[in-house]
C-alpha cells in the first residue's frame, strides 16, 4: 500500500443527546493510501457519516489520532480546521446543496473566495472546472434551472476547484436516477483515476460501490473490510 | 469587495421581502432626512446669516400679548438702531378659513426702508396709489395669482381678532392698488401669502387695543452688534409693565411656531418611533433570512468559511440593506428640501444634517444584523446539515 493520506488510530465518537452519552465508533482504526477510491456502506446509523465527518475534518473525535493530509486534525481548532478544509478536502452532498441564488459559475467560484486570487482567475478556474466535469454550457444557470445530475456535476466542481487533496462524497448518487447516478460515479472515478484525486464515498447503493477500488462495511460503529479491487 | 456578489445574491434571495423592507427602511430614512433637517433648523434657529440685521421686540411673557406704541421713541434712541417699525398680527381669511392671508398692517416708510434689502419691487405708481389710499393694500403677486385677485378689486378679509370700532363686525374691506414680489428667496417664500394695509387705518378702526402694536421690528448698523443692542432695548423696560424681549428676526419665527408646541420634540417623538418600529421589521425580517439560510451557511462553513467569516457575511449584508435604503432615503429627503424650505416660510435648514442619517444607517444595521451573525457563528456545521445532506 502506497503512502496513507488518512490515517485514523482508537478513535472514539461519542455525541451527547441530552443527558444520554451515544457511542458512535468505539475504537476505529483506519488507514487509506494517497489515490485510493473507497466506498463505505453501511446500514442507518452504523456510524459511516460520523467517520466521513471525521475524515473531512467536520467534526472532531472524542478521543484519538486523526491524521489527513499530514495533519493532525484532532489537535485542531475551530478555525483551524475550516482553513485546513479550504485547503485540502472538497465535499460532495446527496443534495448538492449549493446556493440557490447564485448561477453554477459563483457556486464554483465559493471557495476560491477565501483564496488571493483575482477575480479573473477565480472565474478562469471555475470555468475550467466546470469543463472538467462537463457542464460549461450551464455557467449561467441557477441552481433550479438545472437537471439532478447537472447540479450534482457542478456540486463536483464546486469541491474540485481548489484542488483538494481528498474528496469526501455522501450518498452523491442519493438522489440520482440510475442513468445520472452512473454518469456521477463515472466521473468521480475518472477524477480518481486521471486526476488522481483521492475519493471516499458513503453509499447505500451497491451499484455505486462497485466504482469504488476499495469496499469497507460499517455496522455498530465498526469497520469490516470487504474488498480491494487492484487499480 | 470580492465578497459583495455573494451578498448582493443573497440580499435578494426573497425579492418581494426584501423590495417591502427596503421600503419600510426608505421612508425611515426619508421621515429621518425631512423631520431630522426641521428639527435643527428649530434648535439652531440663527444659523442663517439672512437677516442677521433684523430684530423683533416683543413683550418679554407671550407674542401674543400687545406692547405700547410709545416704545418706539425709546427704542429708536438706542444707539446702533438704524429703523424701526411696528406691525400688529392681524389673523386674517379670505372667505374661508382655509384660506389664510398674512396680512399685516404697517407703517409704511419705515416698513418698506427696514426691509429694502430683501429687495422688494414696487412699482413707483402703485406705491404712490397705496401711499394715497386710506384703505390700500399692496398683495404679493403670488398670493394674487392664487385667488385670482387683480387691482383695483375689493379685497373683503376677516380677521379673527380685530373687530371694528364702527359696527363691531371682524370683516374689513380693503382696496388693492398694487402688488410686490421680494427679490431676497428667503424672503420672497416668508412674504408669499403677504398683504400689506395701513397701520393708521388699522389702530383707528379697530374696537380695542388702541396704541398697541404686537411687536416692533429693527435693523442696526451693524449686524455684529446684533445681541449687544438687543441687550439693551430689553433694559430699557425692565421691571416695567410691558418687559419685552429682542431676538434676531429668525429665533422670532421659530417661536411664532412653536406656539403650538414643541415643535423638537414632537418630530424626535415621532422618529424615535419610527425607528423603534424599524429595529424590530429589520431585525426580525433578518433573523428570518438567516434562519431559512442555516444549511446554505453550513455549505459554506464546510467549504472552509470560518466563524468569523460567516459573522462578516450576515452583517455585511445587514449593512448593505440597511445602507442602500438610507442613501435612498436620504437622496430623497435631499430632495426636498426646497419643499420643506417653502413650507417653513424661509427658516434655514441645514443639508449636513443628513449625512448624520448614513451613521444611524450603520448603527442601524449593526444592531438588527449582530443577533442572527452571532447565531449563524456559533452554528455547528455537523448539526446543520443534518437535515439537507
Amino acid at each position: 500500500m502506497s503512502e496513507a493520506i488518512v490515517s485514523l488510530r482508537n478513535v472514539v465518537k461519542h455525541y451527547a443527546r441530552g443527558k444520554q452519552d451515544v457511542p458512535v465508533l468505539d475504537g476505529l482504526n483506519l488507514d487509506i493510501a494517497k489515490g485510493e477510491f473507497v466506498a463505505l456502506m453501511g446500514p442507518s446509523g452504523s456510524g459511516k457519516t460520523t467517520l466521513l465527518n471525521l475524515i473531512g475534518g467536520l467534526d472532531t473525535p472524542t478521543s484519538g489520532e486523526i491524521t489527513v493530509a499530514g495533519q493532525r486534525l484532532d489537535r485542531l481548532g475551530s478555525g483551524q480546521l475550516a482553513r485546513w478544509r479550504a485547503h485540502n478536502v472538497g465535499f460532495v452532498f446527496q443534495f448538492y446543496n449549493l446556493m440557490p441564488m447564485l448561477n453554477a459559475q459563483r457556486n464554483v467560484e465559493l471557495p476560491l473566495l477565501l483564496t488571493k486570487l483575482s477575480s479573473a482567475k477565480r472565474a478562469a478556474n471555475a470555468a475550467a472546472a466546470l469543463t472538467l466535469v462537463g457542464v460549461a454550457d450551464r455557467a449561467k444557470h441557477k441552481p433550479n434551472e438545472l437537471s439532478g445530475g447537472q447540479a450534482q456535476r457542478v456540486a463536483i466542481a464546486r469541491a474540485l476547484v481548489a484542488d483538494p487533496t481528498i474528496l469526501v462524497c455522501d450518498e452523491p448518487t442519493g438522489d440520482l436516477d440510475r442513468k445520472s447516478a452512473d454518469e456521477i460515479l463515472h466521473l468521480l472515478q475518472l477524477l480518481n483515476r486521471d486526476h488522481g484525486k483521492t475519493i471516499v464515498i458513503v453509499t447505500h447503493d451497491p451499484k455505486a460501490a462497485e466504482f469504488g477500488s476499495r469496499h469497507l462495511h460499517m455496522d455498530k460503529g465498526a469497520l469490516l473490510e470487504t474488498g480491494t479491487l487492484a487499480a | 469587495m470580492k465578497y459583495l456578489p455573494l451578498l448582493w445574491a443573497t440580499l435578494w434571495r426573497k425579492k418581494a421581502r426584501t423590495i417591502f423592507t427596503l421600503l419600510s427602511i426608505v421612508v425611515a430614512f426619508l421621515l429621518y432626512g425631512v423631520l431630522g433637517t426641521v428639527d435643527y433648523a428649530f434648535e439652531n434657529p440663527s444659523a442663517g446669516v439672512t437677516g442677521a440685521d433684523k430684530l423683533i421686540t416683543t413683550n418679554k411673557f407671550s407674542i401674543t400679548l400687545q406692547l405700547p406704541f410709545s416704545f418706539t421713541q425709546q427704542i429708536r434712541s438706542v444707539p446702533g438702531v438704524a429703523v424701526v417699525t411696528w406691525i400688529t398680527w392681524f389673523g386674517a381669511y379670505y372667505q374661508e378659513s382655509k384660506n389664510f392671508v398674512f396680512a399685516l398692517p404697517i407703517d409704511t416708510d419705515t416698513y418698506f426702508d427696514l426691509h429694502k434689502s430683501d429687495g422688494f419691487v414696487v412699482s413707483d405708481a402703485q406705491m404712490t396709489a397705496f401711499r394715497n389710499t386710506r384703505t390700500g393694500v399692496l398683495v404679493n403677486s403670488a398670493l394674487m395669482k392664487k385667488f385670482g385677485w387683480k387691482v383695483g378689486d375689493k379685497l373683503p378679509l376677516h380677521s379673527t381678532i380685530w373687530t371694528q370700532k364702527s359696527d363691531g363686525s371682524l370683516n374689513w374691506t380693503f382696496d388693492i392698488v398694487g402688488t410686490f414680489d421680494v427679490k431676497d428667496p428667503t424672503q420672497a417664500s416668508q412674504q408669499s401669502s403677504t398683504a400689506l394695509f395701513h397701520y393708521e387705518l388699522f389702530d383707528e378702526g379697530r374696537s380695542f387695543g388702541k396704541g398697541e402694536v404686537g411687536w416692533f421690528e429693527e435693523r442696526v448698523d451693524d449686524p455684529s452688534q446684533s445681541a449687544a443692542i438687543a441687550a439693551k432695548i430689553d433694559a430699557l423696560f425692565a421691571n416695567s409693565p410691558n418687559e419685552t424681549r429682542t431676538q434676531p428676526a429668525k429665533d422670532f419665527a421659530i417661536a411664532f411656531i412653536k406656539q403650538i408646541g414643541d415643535v423638537g420634540f414632537v418630530l424626535r417623538a415621532i422618529l424615535a418611533a419610527v425607528f423603534f418600529t424599524l429595529l424590530f421589521l429589520t431585525g426580525n425580517t433578518m433573523m428570518q433570512s438567516v434562519r431559512e439560510r442555516i444549511p446554505e451557511l453550513a455549505v459554506l462553513k464546510t467549504l472552509g468559511f470560518t466563524d468569523g467569516h460567516v459573522l462578516a457575511l450576515v452583517i455585511g449584508e445587514s449593512l448593505l440593506l440597511c445602507l442602500i435604503a438610507a442613501i435612498v432615503g436620504l437622496g430623497l429627503s435631499f430632495a426636498m428640501i426646497p419643499i420643506v424650505h417653502q413650507a417653513l416660510q424661509g427658516v434655514d435648514l441645514s443639508h449636513g444634517e443628513q449625512l448624520s442619517g448614513l451613521a444611524v444607517a450603520v448603527l442601524l444595521a449593526l444592531v438588527v444584523g449582530l443577533p442572527p451573525a452571532i447565531r449563524a457563528m456559533r452554528l455547528n456545521v455537523v448539526d446543520a446539515l443534518m437535515d439537507k445532506r
